[in-house]
């Protein structure tokens, strides 16, 4: 089964690149836009998508400054 | 008394802190796939960008096989210093509380910074009190606790920082457990904290006081040649601490 981590920094906590980006939309003429927070994206096929979970609390984030969201893709390739 | 150097692959201040700690005792490198630490009576985590910091900066070296030997020798009580990516490394591992980030600026910034030592008494910088070196001037100005030092200030070290992900971050309740046990052992100066740490943090240890970490690198800093020698200090403190358990 294939499945996604979205990983974000927590709220709160400090997000530089995702402020360099929110600078930088208006300068291309992108108004409106806020929010903006960068993270990372790790896609994966796995046999036991209950062992997700601990996969992300261990390695795939660091829980004590991110929060992660698993997607699972019903198999579709991607 | 034996220093341990670890070695990562992707680590590359590993024989300068070798150097560093030769100059206090004796020390030998460990590689990362082994498990046995040689009779080593404390522990260098050193800098660098071990298993290339894939993922997040020291993620994929907390698991490596010489890290549960350090884990299990940290467990027991036995002295563990990490230096830059070897603190990140130290906080995956949870050895030490809170996480480095990236640098407020986004960049990667090498500069020499000075650093209060905040706590005096500790296995890591009992022998960075006294001596020559400059004292702050400011020692209560954040409430912290300064007793036998108010006088003169804490002692301040001259030792270059160089890294991208040195943003020390820990929730509140951990910093002000933190400050209330004495595990903030080094702040940066005024004016000198460039990566955005929560209240000025370079260098923290556990809470039996047994493992520190800090960013900015002493191991680059043992000769008046290279323009500073400060960080020997540290070096020095783990000797005494280590041969002081010893008596």
């Amino acid at each position: 089964m294939r499945a996604r981590v979205l990983i974000r920094p927590k709220a709160g906590i400090l997000d530089p690149q995702g402020e360099a980006v929110q600078r930088a939309l208006p300068a291309l003429g992108f108004e409106g836009v806020g929010h903006v927070h960068v993270g990372r994206l790790v896609e994966l096929d796995v046999e036991d998508s209950t062992q997700l979970e601990s996969m992300c609390e261990k390695l795939l984030a660091n829980p004590l400054v991110e929060d992660y969201e698993i997607q699972l893709l019903d198999g579709a390739p991607v | 008394m034996k220093f341990g150097v670890l070695q990562f692959p992707g680590s590359c201040d590993e024989v300068d802190a070798l150097h560093a700690a030769g100059r206090v005792g004796d020390a030998e490198l460990l590689w990362h796939g082994e498990r046995d630490l040689r009779g080593a009576d404390a522990i260098v985590v050193p800098g660098g960008f071990s298993y290339g910091d894939y993922l997040r900066a020291g993620a994929i070296a907390r698991f490596s096989p010489v890290m549960e030997s350090v884990i299990a020798f940290a467990r027991d009580g036995g002295l563990v210093l990490g230096i830059c990516n070897g603190f990140q490394v130290l906080c995956e591992a949870r050895l030490l509380p809170g996480a480095l980030l990236p640098n407020a600026n986004l960049r990667f910034t090498f500069r020499q910074v000075d650093l209060e030592v905040v706590e005096e008494e500790t296995a890591f910088t009992c022998a960075c009190a006294g001596g020559e070196l400059e004292r702050s001037e400011r020692a209560g100005a954040r409430g912290e606790r300064s007793e036998g030092s108010a006088a003169d200030g804490h002692p301040i070290l001259s030792i270059p920082a160089k890294h991208s992900w040195g943003r020390y971050h820990a929730d509140g309740q951990t910093l002000a457990a933190m400050r209330e046990r004495g595990q903030v052992v080094l702040r940066y100066a005024p004016g000198e904290n460039f990566n955005g740490s929560l209240q000025d943090i370079a260098g923290v240890r556990n809470e039996r006081g047994n493992v520190f970490g800090l960013m900015p690198h002493p191991e680059h800093a043992v000769d008046e040649l290279t323009g500073s020698s400060d960080g020997l200090c540290i070096f020095a403190s783990m000797r005494l601490a280590v041969e002081g358990a010893r008596v």
